[in-house]
Order: C-alpha cells, then structure tokens, then sequence
C-alpha cells in the first residue's frame, strides 16, 4: 500500500479544489441557512458536481459508474469539506446509491442508478432512528405482506439529505429483537408513498436531515434491496465506506479551519505586534497541524485498505473517524480559541467549521464508538 | 545484466558467503551493533569479522570517496548494498557518531588534511567520537556556550564544561564547540568548531547518574587542555555554520530511520496481535469475555495503539512522499515531537496497566524472588527515562517553534 497520490490523483484532488473553492464560497452555505431553505443544498450545483463525474467515482463500470475506489472519494470529500459544501454526495452516492448497487437486483440497479450518478435523483439512507445514537439497534417493524412484500411501521431520524430526496433506502427489523446483528433488511421506498410523512430537522450545521415517519408503508417484493434479514452485512459495508468519505471531508474541513486561523494570527495585531508572533498561539497551531497530518494518514490509509480488501480495514475505518473525529473538534475548538471574540460572532466564518466538526463528529458513530470498534477489532 | 545487478550479485555472494551467518536476523539487537574506539569491543564474537570484511571493502561508510576509507559507491550502489544487508536483516558494520555526524562534516568542511586523519579511523572503527555541544548554561539555546578556547602560539588552550555527552566515558576524540570570541556582537559568530583528542592532558570525563539510574551521558571538563590550532574545523569564529550543517546531518540519520521504518508499509503489515499493551492487562487487570476487564483502561489501549497506528502510517507516508520526489523537510520535527511524547504515553499506560508492580526500583542483592520480575524492574526504569525523551535532542517546544516558523510560517 502506497501513501501518496498517483499523477491522476493529484489531477482530481486540484480539479475537485479548484471547482469547490470557485463555486462554493462560504457565502453560499449561509445563503441556504440564513432564509432556513428546506433543502439545504443546491440541486444546481449538485448537477454540476455529478456532471464532473463526482457521483459516479464509487460506481461499477458495468453500473455506468467510473470503476474508482475510496481513494478517489476521499480527494472529492476533502474538496467539499474545506468550502463545507452541503451537496448530497454522502446520502445519495455513497449511503443509498452504494447499498442499490451492492445489494439490488439488476433491474433495481438499471432503474436507480442512473439517476443518481447523473444527480438527477438525490436518494437518502433512513438508518438511525430518534433518541438512539449510531448503535443499530432498529426498532422499526416490517411484516410480511400477502403478497410478499413487507409493510413498514417506524421512525427514523437524523436521514442525511431526507427532506426532498425522491426515495429513501430504510433499514428495519424484519426478525430478531432490537439490537441483534441479524435481521436487518433494506427496502427502497419512494417518498410520496402512502403512510411517509417527511419533516425537516434543522440543526446546527444547517444542513438537510429530516425525521421520517413510515406508518404502515407498504413495499412490493421487488423493492426489497438484498436478501430479507441480511441487510446488516450490507449496512457494515457501505456505512465503512461512507465513514471514509465523512473522514475525507473532515480533514478538508480542519485543513481550512487551520489556514484561516493561521491568516488570523499573522494579521491580527496586539500589543503592536502579529499575535502570531506569540509562542502560546504558535504550539497551539502547530499541534493542531499534528493533528491533522496524523487523521490524513489514517484516513488515506483506511481508503486504500478498503479498495485492497485488506483484512484490517475495519481496525483502519475506525481508527480514520476516530482520529478525524478528535482532530476536527480540536481543530474548530482552537480555531475559533484562536480567533477570539470574533470568532464568537455569527457574521464570522470561522464558527461554521466548528458546528460542522461537532454533527460530523457524531455522524457514523463518534471517537468513542470508534475507539471501541477499533478495540474489538484489535481483540483488546 | 546491468552493472548494478551484477554489483548486487557481488554484494549478496560477500554477505553469504563471508559474513558470519549467525548475525542474521540480528539488524536491530544492540549486542550486534558495535561502536569501535581504542577500547572496541564485541558483544558478540563473530560482529568482529563482519566489521572486518565491511572495512576492507568501505562498507562501513559506503559513500564516501575511497581514498578515505569509504566505498566509493554511487547512491544507486549504496542502496542495493542497504538492501542486500537489510535482506538478511544483518546489524550495520559499524555504528557511531563518527559515521553520522563528524564524517559528514569533515567531508563538507575539514581540511584535507584533517580528512586524512580522522576519516579512515573512523570507517576502520579505530576512533570512536563523541559530541560536545550542550552546556549546564546552553540547552535550548545552544549559542550561548561558553567554554573558552584562547589562542597560545599553535595550540587553544580550552576550559569550561561540556554535559550530557553521550558515550564520553567510552570515546576517543570529541568535536565540540567553543567560543573564540567572547566580544562577537553576535553570540553565534564568536563560535569555533574543534576536534579534541581526549588522551590530552586536562580533560575530565564523569558519568552522569539520571532519575532512572545509570546512563550513557557524561559531562566533561576541560582544565587548560591544549589542542593544536590546525584541529579548527572550517573557519576561525564561523563554528556556528559547521555545527548547524552537523545538525542537519543528525536529522538526515533520524530521517533516514524514520523513513526505512516506514518502508515497512505499515498500512499492509500492521499486526494488533503485535500490541503487548492488551495482553499485559488481560494479565495485570484480568479478562472479561475475551476483552480487557476494565473498560476504562481498555479505551486508553485504544487510543495509545490507534494513536501509534496512525503514527506510524504518518511516518510511510513521508518516505512514500519522498520516494516519490518530495524533499522531507521539517516535518521530522513532528516526527521528534509525536513520537517521544507517543514513548511516553506509552510507559504511563504501562504504570497504570501494571500498578503498583511497575513500583520496584531494584532487587535485593543475590534475593531473587522479591515480588519483583525482571520486566517489572525494567519497566520502572523505562518509565523514568521516558521523561527525558521531550527533552533531549530539541525539547518539544523547540520542535513547535520550528513547525510554527517553518512549516505554518508564523512571524518570529
């Protein structure tokens, strides 16, 4: 395994740079925060991106997708993250999109892909559900149909991207007790179904999730994504992956914290001089960048174990958003420390980083639930 | 067959053939490694022979021209030869600050006739050399050495005190710094770069006993020792320039180190299994279906092994970089920063992983069995030296300074 970027590589990760810093300033996120916009992203500029080839990175060729692996997701993830781009690209590629082409059937991936990798479509995965943390537990209750299909029943919470996705990708129990490994299945539900009641949640990054009620949603047999009960195996999959395209983000997203903090401290004076000047504040960052050069590593590590196959990279995922985890919130925290006062005040950039670094923190499970992952993995 | 593959097939048919099989698989077992000087000597019989065979052919400083006893070898050459030595994972010839710091300087800066003399005693092994820059009122600010050297006809007559100078006890010759003008206006331009003969009159050399018990370090007072004005290495007062190249030598080892650890490729080779730490407290603390009893200590074995993983793949992926053409630069201050503060984590686990076995300072003499193992006794010790390790060889807040200046360029 090679820790550096090939020359097609570094070409994407510049492109994927220079498209985000042109057309995502930081003006853009509050533009879609500030009038409280229901979606909270740009369906425009998510064409634009798809229209780059960015969707179709993770995709089989034989998918209409461009045959690249993790490697190539963490340089787009990172781009995103540094302009803290709201675009779907973890809910609808690498949550929903990923399990469709994983799991479904051939005519569930020739009818759904497409649209997705085009940014047609913004599909969103409906996993965690209200008042539990990451842990799986799925309470959410599916029953046979007469007619083989299931009819779900539950709340689902925190969905990525859900308010105005055409059609959600939800894990329920269709056997076992909540908790149990087994006896997850993964259906595709469209929105305007009967029973789905979609409410937006506003939080503190502002980005889209909604809460999603299912109240006796009927699904037909052919909308079932795998096979019925072994849907956990799916989901260990594709939220792996989508754990190091969050960490890709996250390093894009303390990155720039850095180099503005950095701009911060050789041009705010105090006491007559740069307060970069100041060797309190010079540790300070530069255990900061410590920080993120060790979460880089892990996370180009974790992206190349998963493309090898590589027997640790379940140890290597975790240790990724572990790392990224920790590095973000210190990150944001001395950034804005940093910045002082102005650093408090809404009119500021600088607290963005820091309400993102906290949801992404929490998002797929936060350090500790990584720590502890990477514990077991390890046989601690 | 190009040159080169024949010149390895050479290389692989010496090594087989006339070095003593029973150093292979020793690269990194200290007894193996030997440091020369008068008073050489070998842990092991057959590192004798080794250093034989590597001397005669200038392997023991494989690049440097052979008229100094070196092997004249190209950097394409010097490769296959580390590679050949690192196949059989044979302990280097020769170790030693002759070979990592004065060589490289004398090759830089010395006279030709000071290259001479000094460069083939060190390739043979005949002269071991230690360093003097570090004084009781020079640490981080190594500018403000004091030691006094004054011009007397054709010797300097020096005085003043030298501390922790590693293996002083042991070594033969000292390149040290001096200050030859105290009036400089500058404190860094009254400085001289000497080579001292530690067989001259006047020279004290005293171990140095550390909170962890005996060490390496030394400190070494000079009384009126003369030494001839011709062991000026570069120019009068212009030491300071000589000693920060040194310096830049010392990094280019701990790089090099550092850069053929992370060849290993961590990332594929990584082995949990390895992690002594959980099994430790599977036995100190006990088990509790399979995993570490104490889930408070376990989430600390965690994030030391995650913390050291993602060390480790840091340290690939700057000699991934460099392979790949980008110049390591001062990110081996990280390097210096992260990981002795890793090293000491790791022995504070390890107190709080063993209790109040990790207590024991000695055994009583000839009583074996006084609740203390060998490895406990050890651990002590380790721990207490530890604390030095953010201290010696630029403290980690030199080494921030330097990040903050060189790498995120922050003002002065």
């Amino acid at each position: 395994m090679r820790l550096a970027l090939t020359d097609d590589q570094a070409i994407l990760a510049k492109t994927a740079a220079a498209f985000a810093a042109e057309r995502s300033p930081l003006s853009r996120l509050r533009a879609l925060r500030d009038p409280r916009d229901s979606l909270g992203y740009s369906k425009d500029l998510w064409s634009q991106m798809a229209g780059l080839g960015w969707a179709a990175i993770p995709f089989a060729e034989e998918h209409g997708g461009a045959g690249l692996g993790l490697a190539e997701v963490v340089l787009v993830t990172e781009a995103l993250g540094r302009c803290l781009a709201p675009e779907p690209f973890l809910s609808s590629v690498m949550l929903a999109g990923r399990a469709l082409a994983r799991a479904g059937t051939d005519a569930q991936r020739a009818a759904h892909l497409a649209p997705i990798i085009a940014g047609d479509a913004v599909l969103a995965l409906a996993l965690d559900e209200r008042g539990a943390r990451h842990d799986r537990r799925i309470t959410t209750r599916a029953e046979t149909t007469a007619a083989g299909g299931l009819k779900l029943t539950g709340v689902k919470a925190n969905v990525l991207d859900g308010f105005g996705a055409d059609a959600f990708v939800v894990a329920v129990r269709t056997s076992g007790e909540p908790g149990d490994a087994q006896g997850i299945t993964l259906a595709r539900v469209g929105s305007r179904a009967p029973g789905v009641r979609v409410v937006r949640q506003h939080r503190v990054d502002g980005r889209n999730a909604a809460l999603v009620e299912l109240t006796g949603v009927e699904v037909p047999a052919s909308e079932v994504v795998g096979p019925v009960g072994q849907g956990g195996e799916v989901l260990d999959e594709v939220l792996d992956a989508a754990t190091v395209a969050l960490s890709g983000e996250m390093v894009g997203g303390m990155v720039e914290a850095l180099e503005r903090t950095l701009a911060y401290l050789r041009e705010r004076v105090q006491f007559g001089v740069a307060i970069g000047t100041f060797q309190a504040l010079k540790h300070r960052a530069a255990r900061v960048f410590v920080e993120i050069e060790l979460a880089r590593s892990a996370v180009m590590a974790a992206a190349r174990a998963i493309d090898e196959g590589s027997e640790h990279r379940r140890a290597l995922v975790s240790a990724a958003k572990a790392r990224a985890s920790d590095a973000y919130v210190h990150a944001a925290n001395e950034a804005v420390q940093m910045h002082g006062g102005i650093g408090m005040t809404d009119e500021h950039d600088i607290g963005l980083f820091m309400k993102r670094a906290r949801v992404a923190e929490m998002t797929f499970g936060d350090a500790a639930y990584h720590r502890d992952r990477f514990a077991t993995a390890c046989a601690f | 067959m190009t040159e080169l593959d024949e010149f390895r097939s050479q290389v692989r048919r010496v090594l087989e053939n006339e070095v003593p099989a029973a150093l292979r698989g020793r690269a990194t077992d200290p007894k193996a490694h030997v440091w020369g000087g008068r008073r050489m000597a070998f842990a092991l019989p057959e590192s004798r022979a080794w250093l034989e065979v590597a001397a005669a052919r200038g392997w023991t400083a494989p690049t440097w021209p052979r008229e100094y006893g070196g092997g004249g070898l190209s950097g394409e050459e010097a490769k296959v030869l580390l590679s050949e030595i690192g196949r059989l994972a044979l302990p280097p010839p020769l170790v030693g600050f002759g070979l990592t710091m004065i060589g490289p300087t004398l090759l830089q800066f010395g006279s030709e006739r000071l290259r001479r003399e000094h460069l083939p005693k060190i390739t043979s092994g005949q002269i071991r050399w230690c360093q003097g820059y570090s004084e009781p009122n020079a640490g981080s600010d190594l500018a403000a050495v004091q030691t006094s050297a004054v011009r007397d006809g054709d010797h300097f007559v020096v005085n003043g005190q030298k501390i922790w100078t590693s293996y002083g006890d042991l070594s033969d010759w000292m390149f040290m710094i001096v200050r030859t003008d105290p009036g400089a206006k500058k404190k860094q331009a009254g400085i001289t770069f000497l080579l001292v003969d530690f067989a001259t009159p006047g020279i004290e050399v005293r171990p140095i006993r550390l909170i962890s018990g005996a060490s390496p370090f030394c400190e070494t007072f000079f009384s009126d020792a003369r030494v001839p004005v011709e062991n000026v290495v570069g120019e009068l007062n212009a030491g300071w320039t000589v000693a920060k190249a040194l310096l830049g030598h010392e990094r280019a080892m701990i790089a090099n180190v550092m850069g053929s650890g992370g060849r290993r490729d961590t990332a594929s080779r990584w082995d949990p299994a390895e992690e002594r730490l959980a099994a430790l407290a599977k036995q100190y603390v006990g088990q509790a279906g399979g995993r570490v009893a104490d889930p408070v200590l376990r989430d600390r074995i965690a994030q030391l092994s995650m913390d050291t993983l993602c060390f480790q793949l840091t340290v690939q992926r700057a000699a991934d970089g460099a392979a790949a053409g980008h110049r390591p630069g001062a990110e081996t201050s990280m390097f210096k920063l992260y990981g002795t503060e890793l090293n000491q984590r790791r022995q504070e686990l390890m107190l709080a992983i063993r209790g109040p076995q990790s207590l024991g300072w000695e055994s009583a003499q000839g009583e074996p069995g006084d609740g203390f193992s060998a490895d406990e006794l050890q651990q002590t010790r380790d721990w207490l030296r530890s604390r030095g390790n953010t201290i010696e060889g630029g403290t980690s807040e030199v080494q921030l300074n330097v990040l903050a200046k060189q790498v995120l360029g922050l003002p002065d």
